[in-house]
């Protein structure tokens, strides 16, 4: 069970341009821009904002596959901008990454049961016979039941929600304290993707997993997390418990993206 | 006797109606993949219709079938295809392209694939006036900039816009150019497949803004393909629902929101909610679609059907009229007294 928070502390990550402007400057660029926030052990927190208002950029950060310009990512005792190789791969022990396209995820060529072992053999250490039974544990664990039915499979054998489920999977190898999810369900038919929530939701409660849950799709983030930051041009401009936040917008353009989704349900009223 | 379904009421004449589609992909010799299968559709003059479904249903291929833009290894295997009284299923060559304008145009889903790289907007708009130039016409350097003016601001570019390469424009930029040259030759109907999906959700909203201002302002039929059953709904008249390359339900958008028929188009409503709601209850539907290569029995849906019944898994049911539409469902339409649905025809 995970015991320590992640704490966001006054993050700023500034891009600068290659190319130097007429003046001679180079163009500086603040995805994110000062922002703080905490994740609880076993809370889940979204982050929600349109193209380009740095949640991807944040979500790199908190990973350690970038590092801020400004301020600090603390997950216990560990500063994760400084970390470096060997403290990286610990670090990736406890935070794993769920990302947004699971036919790119996964190395075509690599079986599930390949793909899941590995991370049990690097991270933790295990033999091939101890990944062995990891792996038929982590597939039960994600809904790909009878196991060896998939371990054999390459990944243009399953489906979409098939493939996202390995990659959650994979995800939960090291048993992580704290999964970052960058779109997860995005890309997977509507009919799907409540199957993908449900799962996630269900291992937050079984394994107290904590969650950042980054998306633009409002509805995902209302099922599976209970705070929302929205971000806007790099910057927190809303934050608080999802519901309210979704009921009872106070910036303007949280209420632009909540307005943004097609609600036909609003017409029966 | 097949129906489609337009609302009784309304009585204005199909501009398009297609009869029996049947589209195959044969990617090797002896495969055959059965993509959209017996398909009947009427598209009335002036009407925004949605079409819907998940990937893989032959949405897509349906649209693309509609507007004879179907390429190897797809080809059109049966049925008809009338648009304005002629029969374009069997068109090809001058004849079909003369249907191009003031005819039927198809809007991409991904304005950078649809657009070259190495041309301007400006130069897209030229080759496409002049490449379908009448006689008599002359499309000279002054006619072809003043005509790309007047489409760019229609779409609500600014006039700049012209002179640019698709790189130098956003993804909402570049699908408002896939629309102004669309529009460029007049077409009485336009398919617009997936016109949003690849956009943010904000552009998403401004470019469904544009497509549903000007569909009413120059009154073209419009045939909205979307996976988004929300944005369907929202923006058109009628939504017809396919599932396995079948059309399985098809009826005023208001109707098939708030009082479905087939269970497939109930569980895919199930799939969504409104996120500000006191409670979010998602329901997805468990099991995946059939595979399309193989001779399907029965209904199409009946593996994942909550329904499911004896008949169900002999007899793929035919669209007979439920309320003010029709969907293809044995136990509904015995549920509502309806008469028991043919079968349709099979493969």
């Amino acid at each position: 069970m995970p015991t320590e928070p992640l704490v966001v502390d006054h993050v700023t990550k500034v891009f600068t341009s290659r190319r130097r402007t007429p003046g001679g400057g180079r163009q500086r660029v603040a995805a994110v821009d000062d922002v703080s926030f905490e994740i609880a052990p076993g809370a889940a927190v979204g982050l929600v904002g349109a193209s380009g208002s740095g949640k991807s950029t944040l979500a790199a950060m908190i990973t350690g596959a970038q590092r801020p310009t400004s301020g600090t990512i603390r997950f216990g005792g560990t500063d994760v901008g400084r970390l470096r190789s060997g403290g990286l791969r610990r670090y990736h022990r406890a935070v794993q990454m769920v990302f947004q396209d699971p036919y790119g995820a996964l190395n075509p060529l690599h079986t599930v049961g390949y793909t899941l072992a590995r991370p049990c053999q690097n991270l933790l250490g295990m033999t091939v016979h101890e990944a062995d039974a990891r792996v038929r544990e982590l597939l039960d664990t994600v809904g790909l039941t009878p196991p060896e039915q998939f371990t054999g499979k390459l990944p243009h054998q399953l489906s979409g929600g098939q493939r996202q489920r390995v990659v959650i999977a994979r995800a939960l190898a090291s048993d992580p304290a704290l999964v970052v999810a960058d779109e997860p369900v995005s890309m997977l038919d509507v009919s799907l993707r409540a199957g993908v929530l449900t799962l996630l939701a269900r291992l937050r409660e079984e394994r107290g997993l904590s969650m950042l849950y980054i998306t633009h799709d409002l509805l995902s983030a209302r099922v599976v997390t209970d705070e929302l930051l929205v971000l806007h041009t790099g910057r927190v401009v809303e934050r608080g418990g999802t519901k309210q936040v979704l009921q009872h917008p106070q910036d303007p353009y949280t209420v632009q993206l909540i307005e943004a989704v097609p609600n036909p349900f609003a017409l029966t009223g | 006797m097949h129906r489609t379904g337009r609302p009784l009421d309304d009585d204005r004449p199909p501009l398009l109606s297609a009869r029996g589609v049947d589209v195959v992909y044969e990617p090797a010799r002896g495969t055959r993949i059965w993509s959209v299968r017996g398909v009947d559709l009427d598209l009335a003059e002036g009407e925004f219709v949605g079409l819907v479904g998940e990937s893989g249903c032959g949405k897509s291929t349906l649209g693309f079938a509609l507007t004879r833009l179907l390429r190897p290894p797809a080809r059109l295997d049966a049925g008809s295809i009338t648009f304005d009284g002629t029969d374009v299923a069997t068109l090809d060559g001058e004849e079909l392209r003369r249907q191009r304008r003031g005819g039927f145009a198809l809007v991409f889903q991904s304005g950078m694939n649809a657009l070259n790289p190495v041309r301007t907007v400006e130069n897209h708009v030229r080759d496409i006036l002049r490449a379908h130039a009448r006689t008599g016409e002359d499309w000279g350097r002054a006619e072809v900039h003043a005509r790309a003016l007047e489409l760019v601001r229609t779409v609500e570019l600014p006039d700049e816009t012209l002179g640019r390469y698709p790189h130098e424009l956003s993804g909402g930029m570049r699908q408002r150019v896939a629309i102004a040259l669309a529009l460029a030759l007049e077409p009485r109907l336009i398919v617009f497949d997936e016109p949003t999906t690849a956009l943010d959700v904000l552009v998403q909203r401004s470019v469904m803004g544009t497509i549903k201002r000007l569909q009413e302002e120059r009154g073209f039929t419009a045939l909205l393909i979307s996976h988004d059953l929300g944005t369907v709904l929202e923006a058109t008249e009628r939504t017809v629902v396919m599932y396995a390359g079948e059309i399985v339900e098809d009826a005023p958008s208001r109707d098939l929101l708030t009082g479905p028929h087939h269970p497939y188009t109930e569980a895919l409503l199930g799939s969504y909610a409104d996120p500000r709601a006191d409670e979010v209850d998602l329901e997805g539907i468990p099991g995946s679609p059939p595979d399309l290569s193989l001779d399907l029995a029965g209904c199409p849906f009946a593996p994942r059907c909550p329904l499911v019944e004896d008949v169900c898994r002999e007899i793929d049911p035919a669209l007979t009229p439920l309320g003010r539409g029709v969907a293809a469902c044995h136990v509904r339409a015995r549920e509502a007294g309806a008469q028991e649905p043919e079968a349709r025809r099979a493969h």
